[in-house]
Formats: structure tokens, sequence, C-alpha cells
């Protein structure tokens, strides 16, 4: 218990930090960065609480259900390779924030980057502890998002911009690769949970799915950590913030895919085809980067490329499928993270004192700034591999496993070939020294400028290049216990014998080791030669091939969206309506059955079928006349009216109410809008397309039309309906079983259709309110009156009825709402009613006069009423039932005797507060628009009079 | 005639009219064609439950037969929503009026009158 709250508050930290940083994006640097020390520093004083049992065998871990239906649980553990990791990501991250405090430039948003900063690492501390798959992939696209926004940080560089983007498109699309790999895992094995997947290794490695798990994985791993052939974002990345190349880009993200290679070690590696790939590749990522990284002139890319080659090296090793290799890895991983992070801080430094990164202007740097060039000399040295630091120690492990491995069958070809890359990793570790700090400066300007910083920004990176000291000169003592730890985790057996030390006395490793050393002087010396036979080669730029693949696939997915998704509404529908009806056809054919079906049908009255012939002349009439846009309105009001009474007919009284309030409200907006839209256009349509069109209208009207023929001939199945009848009154307290439906039963699907309509009046008004600008302002200044008016604008006569008519109706509005549990009525009828009311006045009395009036407003109304439903909903819980469960009681008044309050009631006043407000904020604005173009006219015709004369 | 054939043709020849009006080239035209389309689907909807005389869905002690209440409650929340939906496209359509000065549905340059005030004249 006390274990799952600490691991719940590590992984917690990071992110309530950056939540609380982007709260105060407007505080200063020292407030940002020091919430994001004080979680770093925070989160490191939890885990060494774990760290003394972790190291002891235990393995702390808890675990909650998140999406069970998924097999996604929240579990987080912390095994000795979690811990080391998560001691990686938080103590270098610590440094890192004391680094960017002093590194960041005057004026820059600390607030965004120490937030991203945090954001990263929260997800990155995830990926470490997380104890299932998916919950793992759930950080993976973290880190990948949060680093796109730290590369991009510097949002006005355009090489930040394009280099987030190529580190997103090459991770994220990676990242896909690993859903898919993670996914099958999951299902082979059988569960998501690591702890259960990592047994099952021999079950994993024997489906016939095995090579496609592994080459997704691999996919997500190779991107991520850079190896080729997807390098060729790291270098990119370079353009991101010092500080965050020192985080990500050496000691942490790019290392991710190495710890995923690490962490299913046991359920992947061992297998011919593991071993051939994930050895090839390490070794090729290795020997070719670092021959690029002797040859690079910005320090930053002379580190990238140094990188890549350094994870190579570790997805080598762990491409061995060794433990005594998987040793030589855990122990370089923590070599690495000291010396990398360390040189770009100093080069970060260097950097931020000469105003330049390019090594070619540089040089002599040890006399102006001693302290850092002895501790970026220190570090590289250990980059270097020499004696006696913590990479000669690592490197000596390396060489040591490499004859043990007979790639593709030839036993000499991974010492050589290790070797030669180490070779080159000497040359560029000395080039980069040498030519930085020694020698005479080649440019003077830089190097006048050139001295210390101040001992906040060097102590970070002295710190850890003193780590990478002590790791060579006392390794036993400082690493030994973790790194037997971690590889016990890695290989999930027993620890391998080792002993760490610099001396073992000769062997091939010791030799080999010495080769390079010697290659890598004789390469240093001989530089400015090899330096020209290497640029008179030509060389693949990768981001032209990134931006030439990215073109082609913008061209081609255009020209695919065009070819198969047209953008005319009109071929859209064609094909919509032409699909449904050869649905409902083949339907028919299929089915079989007879058309006709047995239920006997009631004989329809005189007056109904009077009212039929109405609808059926009516609709003829909208489609024949559809041109003349006003005489349409009083068809659809003739149509919307004989459905009104369909419903009255067949015992639906709410439907008939909501019905006929629902027609006013909908051609009064016809109305409206109609004013300010073309009247009678000219027809566009040709004669073949009408008879093509209608055509098709009859076909699918007479299936449609036959279909509810079969339908209503048929005797329903038998439906939950019977339930809402037998506990309406029991249960509900109403006895209008529908309006009980709508509140009670099924009130949840209520609150998304108010939801709905809420947003559609609000959008209607997003619309309008900003339709007096621009184009669409310019359009409506010139409207003219174009139709015949009553040369009154507010007839008296309709001006009074319209107000004695408005407490009249408020008061039926009422009376409906009221009842509406019992009887027909409620909250969707009585707010329609309400605002027809209103709308009365507006349309007697003109916008401007209602308006002033006006003592609601609507924007409010449509809140509180969702508001007031949800919390509606929200009140069952403090009562311990679910979200809308409702309640009544029965009350007594003198006078007024026996009452009935429901806690339907509080949520059909939500909806009936939604529905008005939404309903009246939609017209009013159109009415206000309207009204404003129609003012602009008469003050033109009342100018233009004036001049006349 | 029986009640059940006018309900049925009533609502085939209604999506008729909306499937030939959606299908026209001006907003307006499309607006009305859906609004016809909103009272077949309403009416479908409510005619699943079947049809039924003078037995209204409110409970009554003395009363042993109504009908389908379920239908009803789901086509009155659908009338609802048709109003916000139909608002919502004729907002739409004159908002992309006033922008283009096209009353197109692909917002192609067409001859429109209301442009130029010249409603009604150009027959």
């Amino acid at each position: 218990m006390v274990h799952a709250l600490t691991l719940y508050l590590l992984v917690a930290l990071p992110f309530v930090a950056a939540l609380l940083i982007a709260l105060t994006a407007g505080g200063s640097r020292a407030l940002h960065s020091g919430l994001a020390g004080a979680a770093s520093a925070g989160g490191l004083v939890l885990l060494a609480g774990l760290a003394g049992p972790v190291i002891g065998g235990d393995i702390p871990s808890t675990s909650v259900s998140w999406v069970p239906q998924l097999g996604l649980d929240l579990t987080l553990m912390v095994d000795p390779l979690g811990l080391m990791f998560a001691g990686l990501i938080l103590g270098i991250g610590l440094l890192v924030v004391i680094f960017a405090h002093f590194y960041l430039y005057k004026g820059e948003a600390t607030g965004r980057f120490f937030a991203s900063l945090m954001l990263f690492q929260g997800a990155m501390l995830g990926i470490v502890v997380a104890g299932n798959v998916l919950l793992l992939l759930v950080f993976w696209e973290l880190t990948s998002l949060s680093s796109f926004l730290l590369i991009g940080f510097w949002q006005h560089k355009a090489e930040g911009r394009q280099g987030a983007r190529m580190a997103l498109a090459v991770t994220g699309g990676g990242g896909l690769a690993l859903i898919g790999g993670m996914v099958l895992l999951g299902v082979v094995a059988g569960s998501f949970d690591l702890a259960t997947i990592l047994e099952r290794g021999a079950q994993v490695q024997a489906s016939p799915l095995y090579p496609a798990i592994l080459g997704l994985i691999l996919l997500g791993c190779f991107t991520k950590s850079a190896q080729f052939p997807f390098h060729f974002w790291l270098p990119h990345a370079m353009a991101a913030p010092t500080p965050v190349s020192a985080y990500l880009h050496s000691a942490t993200m790019v290392k991710a895919g190495v710890f995923l290679l690490a962490r299913l070690w046991p359920v992947l590696a061992g297998t011919e085809l593991y071993t051939t790939i994930v050895t090839s590749v390490g070794l090729v990522t290795m020997v070719f980067a670092a021959v690029v990284a002797l040859f690079r002139h910005d320090l930053k890319s002379i580190l990238a490329y140094s990188t890549i080659s350094q994870l190579g090296l570790l997805v080598m090793l762990l491409g061995f499928s060794l433990e005594t290799a998987v040793l030589a890895a855990v122990l370089h991983i923590l070599n690495h993270a000291a010396f990398k992070a360390a040189l770009f801080m100093a080069a970060g430094i260097v950097d931020h004192e000469t105003g330049t990164r390019d090594i070619r202007r540089l040089g002599g740097l040890a006399k102006a700034m001693p302290v850092t060039a002895a501790v970026a000399t220190l570090a590289a040295a250990s980059m270097a591999g020499l004696p006696p630091l913590g990479g000669f120690i690592s490197k000596e492990l390396m060489l040591y496993e490499t004859p043990k491995l007979a790639l593709f069958g030839l036993p000499w070809l991974l010492p050589v070939l290790a070797t030669i890359g180490a070779t080159f990793s000497v040359g560029y570790s000395l080039r980069l020294a040498w030519h930085l700090f020694f020698g005479r400066p080649r440019d003077p300007e830089p190097f006048a400028r050139a001295h210390d910083p101040a001992p906040g920004m060097w102590a970070p990176s002295a710190f850890l290049t003193a780590l990478a000291v002590l790791l060579g000169l006392v390794p036993m003592l400082l690493a030994a216990p973790l790194v037997g730890a971690a590889t016990g985790a890695v290989t999930g057996g027993a620890v391998p014998e080792f002993d760490l030390a610099l001396w073992h006395g000769v062997n091939l490793a010791l030799i080999l080791s010495m080769i390079a050393v010697a290659g890598g002087a004789l390469m240093l010396w001989r530089h400015a030669a090899l330096l020209r036979a290497w640029e008179s080669i030509a060389h693949l730029d990768a981001k032209r091939m990134f931006e030439a693949v990215l073109a082609w696939a913008d061209t081609w997915l255009r020209k695919f969206i065009v070819a198969t998704h047209t953008p005319s509404l009109q071929r859209m529908l064609l094909a919509t309506f032409g699909v449904i009806v050869a649905l409902i056809i083949d339907g028919a054919l299929v089915g079989g059955g007879t058309f006709t079906g047995a239920r006997p049908g009631i004989t329809a009255s005189a007056p109904a079928i009077m009212a039929w012939a109405l609808l059926i002349a009516a609709t003829a009439a909208v489609v024949n006349d559809a041109r003349q846009r006003f005489r349409v309105l009083i068809y659809i009001s003739v149509i919307g009216l004989v459905v009104s009474l369909a419903f009255v007919r067949f015992s639906a009284p709410d439907l008939a109410l909501t019905q006929i309030s629902v027609e006013v409200v909908t051609i009064l907006l016809l109305l409206l809008a109609l004013n300010l839209l073309p009247k009678a256009p000219p027809i566009l349509s040709s004669t073949p397309r009408k008879w093509r069109d209608g055509a098709l209208a009859v076909t699918g009207g007479a299936l449609v039309g036959a279909l509810a023929w079969a339908m209503l001939t048929r005797d329903a199945e038998s439906s939950i309906s019977a339930f809402h009848l037998a506990n309406s009154k029991p249960g509900g307290g109403g006895t209008n079983v529908v309006n009980v439906i709508l509140v009670d039963f099924r009130a949840f699907d209520t609150l998304g259709e108010i939801i709905v309509l809420g947003i559609a009046g609000l959008a209607i008004f997003a619309l309008l309110d900003t339709a007096a600008r621009g184009s669409a302002g310019a359009r409506l200044a010139k409207w003219e009156e174009d139709m015949p008016h009553s040369p009154e604008r507010h007839p008296m006569m309709f001006v009074m009825a319209s107000r004695i008519a408005l407490p009249l109706t408020l008061t039926v509005g009422i009376y409906l709402f009221l009842r509406g549990h019992n009887q027909p009525g409620g909250g969707f009828i009585a707010a329609l009613v309400i605002a027809i009311a209103f709308l009365l006045q507006y349309l007697a009395a003109g916008y401007d006069w209602t308006d002033r009036r006006r003592r609601f407003g609507e924007h409010q109304m449509i809140a509180w009423g969702v508001l007031v439903a949800m919390a509606t909903g929200l009140g069952s819980w403090l009562f311990g039932a679910p979200f809308l469960t409702s309640t009544f009681e029965y009350f007594s008044l003198p006078l007024i005797g026996k009452f009935e309050l429901a806690s339907a009631m509080l949520f059909d006043t939500g909806v009936f507060l939604t529905v008005f407000g939404a309903v009246m904020l939609a017209l009013a604005q159109l009415s206000h628009i309207a009204q404003r173009a129609a003012r602009a006219y008469a003050a033109k015709r009342a100018a233009e009079a004036g001049e006349a004369p | 005639m029986t009640y059940e054939f006018l309900v049925a043709s009533s609502i085939g020849v209604l999506v008729a009219g909306g499937i030939y009006l959606s299908m026209r080239a001006r907003t307006f035209q499309v607006v009305l064609g859906l609004t016809l389309f909103s009272y077949a689907v309403n009416l479908f909807l409510f005619a699943s439950g079947r049809l039924a005389l003078n037995r209204p869905p409110i409970w009554d002690k003395a009363v042993t037969e109504y009908t389908d209440p379920l239908p009803q409650a789901l086509v009155l929340t659908a009338i609802v929503i048709t109003f916000g939906m139909t608002a919502f496209v004729v907002i739409l359509a004159l908002r992309s009026f006033l922008e283009t000065g096209s009353d197109h549905v692909d917002g192609d340059n067409v001859p429109c009158d209301g442009d130029d005030g010249e409603a009604g004249r150009g027959e």
C-alpha cells in the first residue's frame, strides 16, 4: 500500500509540475525552474526510498483496472532496470533543469519550456515504470509528442519546426508500428500484463506471428533510438535548445528504444532472426555514424552522430542474446548517459559564451574557459574509451564479447567491424576535445568573447563528468549492485559472475582497444587529409530525401482523395441515395416473404383522407415550385400541420404539441433567412439531370413507402415498452409515459440531445455574430429591399394583439410545463411555446424595441440548462444511486392540497432552459442581422431622397 | 382506404420529394429537401410503434390498452433536434451566401438575384 502511493506519486509528480508551470506561465523563470527542479528532486527522493528493496530483489508494483475490456490496466512496477532508468531520467532531469535555468536567454517562454520538459519527464518515467504494455504505449506516444514540442521550442526558426516535424513523423510512425507489435504480442501471450508476458517467451517465440511481432516492435525501437536507416531525424532534432538535446537526445528519450529492447529481451531475444537483425542493425549504425561524426563541424551534430553510434553499440550488444553482453550494455547505458549529457552541456556552454558551434572557428579555448575545457575533455576521454575512465571499462567489455558471436557465419566479422567503429569513436572524441580546447584559436572573434560561465551552468556538467571518472576508478563500489540487479532484470535469470575493473590482464579485448586508440590518434593527426577525402565523395542528404518523400506522398494522397472522395455534395448524395436504394432492393429480394402482413388495417375516416390528399398535394407543390421560395414556405407549413394532425389522430398528443410549435419556429426562421437569401434564382439543373434525379427519387420514395407499408401491416415484436408503461407511475412518479421516458428512463439520451441543441444554438450565434465583418459584411451592407413590404413596419393591431397574447401564452407555457409529468406537455413543449410568445414580440414590435426589454441572456440559459440537468443527474450520486436516478415524493400544503415533487422536474427545467435559450438565440440573432441590413438600407434611401431635391 | 396506407404512402411521397430536392444545386432547395426528409423519417420512426386510435400513453387506472410510448419519446426529441439541424443548415447556407455571393451547394459561381436586388424580375 505504501509502495502503491509512492509509485503513483512518482509518475504523477512531473505531470503535476507541468500543470502548475503551465498555469503560472506568466511567472518568473525562478518559479518555473524551481517547480521543475523540486518535482525532479522529489521524484529522486521517492526513488531512493525504493532503491534498497528493489536492488535487494523486491519488485514494488501496484495495479488499478482502467479499461478492463481492452486489457489496459494502470499497472506500475519498479524493477532494477526501471529503477536504473528512472534514476537517469530524474537525476539528469534535475541537472538539466539547473543548466536550463542559466542557459535560456532573457525573455524566452520559460513557462512553456519547463512545462514541456516536465511533460516529457513524466512520459519517460511512465515508460520505464509501466507494468502493462498498453500503458507503456500511451506513455511512448506522449514522449514523441512532448519531444515535438521541445524540438520546435524556438518556433520562429524554420529548422526547429522542420526538425520537430521530422522527429514526430519518424518516431510517431515507428510508434504506430510498435502499437501493432505490442497488440499482437499481447494477443499471442494472452495478456497485456508485462510480468505475465515476460514469463511466456517460449510461447511467443513458438507462435507463427513471432516474425511479425518482432519486426513491428523493432521498427518502433529502431526509429526511437535513431538506428540506421531511421537515424536521420536525430541530427535535425539538434535544432532544439541544448538542454533539450542533453536530456532527450542523449540520455533519455533516444534510449527508450534500447530500454524496450532490454525490457522485452526475455520474450524476443535468443532466436536466429533476432540475433541477426538486431546485431547487424546495431553494428552498421555504430560504424556508419562513427565515421560520419568524425567529419561533422557543428558541435551538436558531432555529438548527435556520436550518440547514434553509441546507441548502435547498445543495440548490437542486446542483439548478441548473451547475458554477459547485456551486462556490458547496461553498464554502457550508465556511462553514456554520464559523459554524453556532460558533453552536450559543455557544447551548450561553448555556444552560449562564444556565439558559435562551428568547430572550424573554435580552438585553444582551454586558455579562455579552463573549467569547461577540463570537464569536457574528461568526458570526451570517457567517450573515447580511454583508461582510467568509465567508458574504457564498458568498451573493453563490448570488445570482449564480440568474438563470441559469428555473425553470418563469419567469426572475424564482429570483432573487426567493432574495432573499426571503436577506432572512429576514439577519432571523433579526440578531435572534438583537441580542436575545441587545444592548439591555436582559428577565429579570433569567438575566442575573444569566450569565458567560463557562472558555476550554476558548469556544475551539472562537472557533476556528470565526475561520475564518469568514478565509474572508471571505483566501478564495483559505485555501479556493481545496480548493474548486476538490472542485468538480472533484463535477462530474467541469475546474474552472471562479473568483475568490473580497469585491468584484466593482457587479452584480446585489450589488444583491440589499444589498436582503436592508436588508430584514433592517427586519425586526429591526419584529420585534414581525411576530411578532404571525405568531402570529395558524394553524400546523400537525408533531409532532402525525407522532404521529397513527404511531397510525393502529399501529391498522391491528394490525387487519391480527389479520385475517391468527390468534393461535390450533389454527386455524393447521388452515390449515397443510389447505394441505399440498392440495399433496400437487395434486402427485399433476399428477404422473401409476403409484402403485406397479417395485421388488420384501420379504416380511415373521410377527413383523414382529405388531409392526406392535402399533404400529397403540398409536397408536390414544394417540389414543383421550389423556386418560388416564399410560396413554398406556405406549402411546408401545410405539410407540418397535417403531420401534427396525424400525431393527434394516432394517440400521440405530446408529439402533436411539439410538432406544431416547432413548425411555427421553423417557418419563422426560414422566413427571416429568406429575407437575406435570393428569392427566386434561375434554375441550374439541366433537364436530363432532373429526369435522372427524379427517377431515383421516385424509386427511393416507392421503396421506403413500401417498407413502411410492410412494417405497418405486421404486428410489432415485443419491446421494452411494456416495462415503461408498467413502471411509469410506480417508478417514475408520472402518468405521462412519454415524458417519464424523456426525463427519467432515458434521461441520459435527453441530456445528450439538449447539449446538441445548445451547441447548434451557439454555433448559429457564432456564424451570425461574425457575419457583419469581411466580405459577408460588405454584402450585407449592400442589401436592398427586394420584396413588397407593408408600408407600416409595425402595424398597430398586430403589436397590440401580440402584447395581450404574451402573458396568455406564458401562462399556457408554464401550465404545459407543470403538468408535463402527468399530462401532455413538459420541458420541450413549454420551451417552444414560450419561445414563440417572445418571438411574436420581435415580429410585431421589431428587434430593437423587444431587445431593449429583454431581461435574460440566451447564452447563460443554455449553459444553466445543461448544468441544471447534469447537476440533477449527479445529485443522485450523493445518495449512492447511479447517474440520473430520479426520485419523487408527495407533499401536502394547506389550501393547495396534495402535490408531488419529482427530481425529474428539475431535470425538465434544465431541458426547458436549454431549448428555450437555443431557439431564442438562433432566431433573435438572425432577426438582429436582418434588422441591421434593413436599417442600413433605409438610411441609404433617406440620404438619396435628401440629395434628390 | 386504411390509415396504414395513408401513412405509408405519405412517407413514400415525402421521401421522394426529399431525395429530389436535396440533390438540387441551390442551398435553399437542399434545406427544403432536408425538411421533407425529416417529416418522413419522424413519421417512419413513429409508425414503428404501429398505429392506434384513442390510446394515448397516459397511464390511467381504468385503461389497459396503450399505444407504444417509446417511439413517441424518440420522435419527440427527434423533432426538436430536427429544428436545431434545420436552423444550423439554413444559417450555414446564409453565411456561405453572404461570404461568397453564391448559393450553390458546392460554392460554384452561379447567377443569384439576391445580390443585386433583382428578385422576381428575371423570370
